[in-house]
């Protein structure tokens, strides 16, 4: 065991940090398409449902199978691994975003434009910090698979912890296995945990206790 | 105050959901529009703060066109009050109160002293506004929802169903609280409804409307008592119509029709015979065009009937009468202060038409006692 830190520690610490960052920027890029996307689509409830099952299916391609079509597009490396991932992780978010918007509250969003709320009042004032626990459960999922599949990025010259698997898989070592599950595992539930923190803080006051209530 | 010009709603199928309406509403004058689902009164509410785009026609409020006002801007000059109440659940019921304020700018300072303000005029203690909507009953809720409405002072209020969501003792109590309100502020409301009772308890004026066209749009005496067509009737329902007797009815709906009379000229002795024949101890005198010039009683005929040989001589023409439209509230009263055993009703044209007695109230006051008497009546030949 201590031989194993010694041989390859530093290079876990490496990896680990390459597939964190690797997944957390493919979220950040997800959650900046989905949720002004979902936002949008909100406001066309037809499109919507067409355009939500359009994604769906592009998420059933295989993982590998995309990394793979992306090789000959933009070459190896990490900004491909991280294109990738950030497909997958947008129908979640956007599912959430837009369900979540869609299910405010249809009285509370009248009274708002009846007050005279413009359209971007409406959006930052209400229905975003409303619909946020929806959007945060979306994020949240996809976070946590998308640390998981990040693995495959090892596939693709994307570096993370999923070297540490491909190897130990090409050597017959199943330690090196380990070595790169282990920590992708600790790193998922990790996320998880910030997030969920995260969520708590931004949900608004009146909501929390509301949800006790109910 | 608020104008509807040729007003015209049309979506695309082609389907007319208010047609051609044309209404004035007064400063300070408190408006019910009614009627049955679908005919349009909640549309034509959307269409003043530009909910819901018009289609053909012009609404102005305070002289200006609202076309010519950008909607956001309008709709803060418009207090808005809707069914579902609509708080922000996640803003403290001070930020609720002063939203519109928010959306104006006001300073911090500004919002605090008007939601204290507003606060205090439902009646409701300060510690709540710094409470969550859900904390309050659902009738707080909705004193909540009108003060927002309130809150930047608007001149002209819109309400869709507000209490219509409620209990029916919380809606009782608020119905009060509010027609007091509004006397109170002077504010102009349009109030959108489907419940009679509601409308007749707080509308100066009701607007019935169907298919999208207004069928009459009148106080609520004038509505109980002339409803324009069946369908008002139907839509007042016998009950209320009944129920509303007594305030509304007229003398001339209750008057027996045709009273004892003598013509002017009559000798005494052909007058006697008659109030010997018809049973009664007093004659109305008429002219020749049946105007009403006075009445004769036995005692009079008695005392003077060695003097005098026609009626005109001793007939007593200082007597009270009734306009046949004046409203039997009042002629009760009358009746009843002054002692007299029947009052003569006439027309405009001071012409005879009928007579109110004693008697024809006694058979009122059985009616509203022990219900219609042609039921009691159908009642008892079931019976048999």
């Amino acid at each position: 065991m201590m031989e194993f830190f010694t041989e390859h520690g530093n290079d876990l610490m490496i990896k680990t940090w390459e597939h964190f960052y690797i997944s957390l920027a493919a979220i950040l890029l997800g959650v900046l398409v989905a949720v002004p996307l979902g936002i949008m689509l909100s406001r066309t409830p037809k499109f919507a449902d067409r355009f939500i099952s359009f994604v769906g299916i592009l998420q059933t391609i295989p993982s590998l199978a995309i990394l793979a079509f992306f090789i000959p597009i933009m070459g190896v490396g990490k900004l491909p691994a991280i294109l990738a991932l950030f497909f997958y992780s947008l129908l979640p978010i956007l599912r959430n975003t837009y369900i979540g918007v869609r299910d405010v509250d249809k009285g509370v969003v009248e009274a708002g434009k009846g007050m005279g709320m413009s359209n971007r009042q409406s959006i930052v004032k209400m229905e975003l910090p409303l619909a946020l626990p929806v959007i945060m459960a979306g994020v949240r999922l996809s976070t946590v698979y998308l640390i998981g599949w990040a693995t495959l990025a090892a596939f693709i010259g994307g570096g993370g912890l999923g070297d540490f698997i491909f190897d130990g898989l090409n050597l017959y070592q199943p330690a090196l296995i380990i070595a790169g599950t282990i920590p992708a595992t600790i790193l998922a539930v990790i996320a998880d945990r910030s997030l969920a923190y995260l969520e708590n803080r931004l949900t608004p006051e009146g909501l929390k206790d509301s949800y006790e209530a109910a | 105050m608020l104008e509807f010009k040729n007003v015209k709603k049309r979506y695309g199928g082609g389907k007319t959901v208010v047609s051609n309406l044309n209404l004035k509403i007064e400063k300070g004058e408190f408006v019910c529009f009614i009627g049955p689902s679908g005919c349009g009164k909640t549309t034509t509410m959307k269409m003043v703060n530009r909910l819901i785009h018009i289609s053909e026609g012009s609404i102005l409020v305070d002289g200006k066109n609202i076309k010519d006002q950008d909607p956001v801007e309008l709709r803060r000059s418009i207090g808005y009050v809707i069914q579902q109440i609509g708080l922000m659940p996640h803003m403290t019921i001070k930020e609720n109160i002063v939203l519109v304020g928010t959306l104006l700018k006001w300073s911090k300072e500004k919002k605090d002293a008007r939601a204290k303000e507003l606060l205090k005029l439902v009646g409701l203690p300060e510690e709540y506004l710094d409470k969550y909507p859900h904390e309050l009953s659902g009738g707080q809720q909705q004193r909540i929802g009108v003060l927002r409405a309130l809150a930047a002072n608007p001149p002209l209020i819109l309400m869709d169903e507000p209490f219509g969501a409620l209990d029916p003792i919380t809606r009782d109590s608020l119905q009060e609280e509010f027609k007091k309100l509004q006397k109170e502020l002077d504010k102009t409301i349009v109030f959108v409804t489907h419940d009679m009772d509601e409308a007749l308890k707080l509308g100066d004026r009701i607007v019935i409307m169907k298919d999208g066209e207004v069928v009459q749009a009148d106080t609520p005496d004038e509505i109980l008592r002339n409803p324009a067509n069946e369908f008002v009737e139907e839509f007042l329902g016998k009950d209320r119509l009944i129920q509303g007797r007594p305030d509304v009815t007229t003398v001339g709906q209750i008057m027996e029709g045709s009273p004892v009379t003598v013509q002017t000229g009559t000798t005494l002795k052909s007058a006697i015979s008659t109030m010997r024949d018809k049973h009664v101890d007093s004659l109305l005198v008429v002219d020749s065009n049946h105007v009403l010039k006075g009445f004769i009683d036995i005692e009079a005929i008695n005392l003077n009937y060695k003097k005098a040989n026609q009626v005109d001589d001793i007939m007593e023409t200082d007597f009270i009468s009734v306009s046949q439209d004046s409203l039997l509230r009042d002629t009760v009263h009358r009746i009843l202060r002054r002692g007299v055993k029947y009052v003569p009703v006439i027309d405009n044209d001071q012409k005879l038409t009928g007579i109110v007695t004693r008697a024809t109230l006694a058979n009122l006051v059985y009616d509203t006692i022990w219900g219609d008497g042609m039921e009691l009546a159908e009642a008892a030949t079931a019976t048999e």
